[in-house]
């Protein structure tokens, strides 16, 4: 049972907004703060870690799930045309459940609507293999927001929890990544905040993770309780988050520190 | 001036609501004793009286204010403490700050700064204050015990801008 949307319209109707959002003339990645190994790293094929992972979904995208069902690339062909595009428009409206969905669960619907399949895990490995597999086709590509009225809810609420004050510490993101990017939080320099590398590679994680385990992290930060994985809360702050980034270029997969 | 208020008092029957309303049977001394917060009177920018009976301790507030997991101070702030790597520049340098503030006035700052800023980051270190999905580990407690605030105080009065000000302690 995920019936949310009560104290959902309630945040809306605390939500005060003070921060300012950044103009889209200065919008910076997390990318150019970061050292130059760092951003060498991501940048060469040969030493970019996150390629693993990326690896893995080329490969289950070319493999059947059962032998009287069509793998990914059954449907979709070569992913470098099909997907080419994709990612930077996630998440998008999902006619199917009247919601927005973002590109994890697009996958796992595809998992269950057209190959009789059960769901990968958020974070597994595999989910994170396909997810960085079909964003990476997108690599370079702007950030391009859907014009599509039925995410305007979506988009509000991810708005008003952006700007709300949470957890025990009561930060809300906009006071760090609005009004604050480019101070220091101890010895980590604050970003403005966008996901424009995800699936990416983190160091601190020695692995590869997705947009929702970052938010996690910061939410834990701020001593409050995250959303579930995959909770409509976290789809509607992708959603807000890839609005406030575009036309940012995507990287995935991206390295930080 | 901003009159006079009383906080604790609220915030204690608001935990107390909290408790009966999910159904748990409050136990004893719960709404007055460890985790209840006291009250506090905020007269202009200042709360003038201590939160406890027991004297600040500022060796212990000092390492308070450097340790990031408890204070947090030093995420935000940098001061006088030559020995710790990465402190943080979101907030003002606190050398020199023991001379600039009263302890009265040092004490709202950190009990409630947003009683003088509505819109600062800096957290309310002695509220349970309107804020919503506070973590488990977390809820119906205030960031500091009261007397931490104290030893907290104690410790940014001895800072004076004097170069050698908080490494005598
Ligand atoms: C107290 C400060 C603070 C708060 C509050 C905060 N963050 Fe962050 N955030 C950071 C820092 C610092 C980083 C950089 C990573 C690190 O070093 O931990 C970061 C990283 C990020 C990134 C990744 C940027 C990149 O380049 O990959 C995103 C996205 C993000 N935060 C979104 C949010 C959202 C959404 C919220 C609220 C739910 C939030 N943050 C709350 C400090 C904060
Ligand atoms: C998340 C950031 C943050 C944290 C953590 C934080 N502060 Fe602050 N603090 C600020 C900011 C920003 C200001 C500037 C005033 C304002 O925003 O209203 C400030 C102001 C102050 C002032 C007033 C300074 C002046 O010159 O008037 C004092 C004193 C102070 N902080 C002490 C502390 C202490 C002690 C701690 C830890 C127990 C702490 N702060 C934790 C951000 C923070």
């Amino acid at each position: 049972m995920r019936g949310r949307s009560a104290p959902v319209l309630g945040l809306l109707l605390a939500w005060s907004a003070t921060a300012a959002e950044i103009p889209v003339s200065e919008r910076r990645s997390g990318f150019d703060a970061m050292s130059p190994d760092i951003q060498a790293m991501q940048q060469d094929e040969m030493a970019n870690p996150g390629l693993l992972w990326l690896q893995d979904g080329a490969d289950l995208w070319g493999k059947a799930p059962s032998p009287d069902r069509p793998a990914c690339a059954g449907c979709h062909g070569e992913a470098g045309a099909s997907m080419r595009g994709v990612a930077v428009r996630y998440p998008v409206y999902d006619a199917a459940t009247a919601a927005p969905i973002d590109l994890e669960g697009r996958i796992n619907a595809c998992r269950a609507r057209h190959q009789g399949a059960a769901p990968f895990p958020r974070e597994s490995r595999e989910l994170l293999g396909l997810t960085t597999y079909v964003a990476a086709q997108s690599r370079g590509l702007p950030i391009a927001p859907p014009d599509d009225p039925r995410l305007a809810s979506a988009r509000a609420v991810g708005k008003a929890l952006f700007t709300q004050r949470m957890g025990q510490l009561g930060l809300s993101c906009a006071a760090c990544h609005d009004d604050h990017a480019g101070r220091r939080l101890g010895a980590a320099l604050i970003p403005q905040g966008h996901p424009t590398g995800y699936p990416l590679y983190r160091l601190e994680w020695q692995g590869v993770g997705s947009v929702q385990r970052r938010l996690r992290n910061c939410m834990t930060g701020m001593r409050a309780e995250p959303f579930a994985n995959g909770a409509p809360e976290f789809v509607a702050l992708e959603r807000y988050l890839m609005d406030r980034a575009s036309p940012l270029p995507l990287e995935t997969p991206a390295v930080r520190p | 001036m901003k009159g006079f208020r009383v906080r604790g008092t609220l915030g204690s029957v608001l935990v107390g609501c909290a408790i009966l309303a999910s159904g748990v049977l409050a136990e004893e001394g719960a709404v007055t004793g460890e985790g209840a917060l006291r009250p506090v009177a905020i007269v202009g920018s200042e709360v003038p009286q201590s939160l406890t009976e027991t004297p600040g301790d500022p060796v212990r507030g000092r390492a308070l204010v450097a340790d990031r997991t408890k204070g947090l101070c030093l995420l935000c702030h940098a001061g006088p403490f030559p020995e710790e790597r990465f402190q943080g520049n979101i907030g003002p340098d606190l050398a020199g700050i023991g001379g600039r503030l009263s302890a009265a006035a040092l004490r709202l700052r950190l009990v409630d700064g947003r009683a003088l800023n509505p819109d600062t980051i800096m957290p309310s270190y002695y509220t349970l204050q309107a804020t919503t999905r506070v973590g488990a580990a977390w809820r119906g407690r205030p960031v500091l015990e009261a007397q931490e605030i104290e030893d907290i105080v104690a410790f940014l009065g001895t800072l004076r801008d004097t170069r050698t000000e908080g490494s005598a302690l």
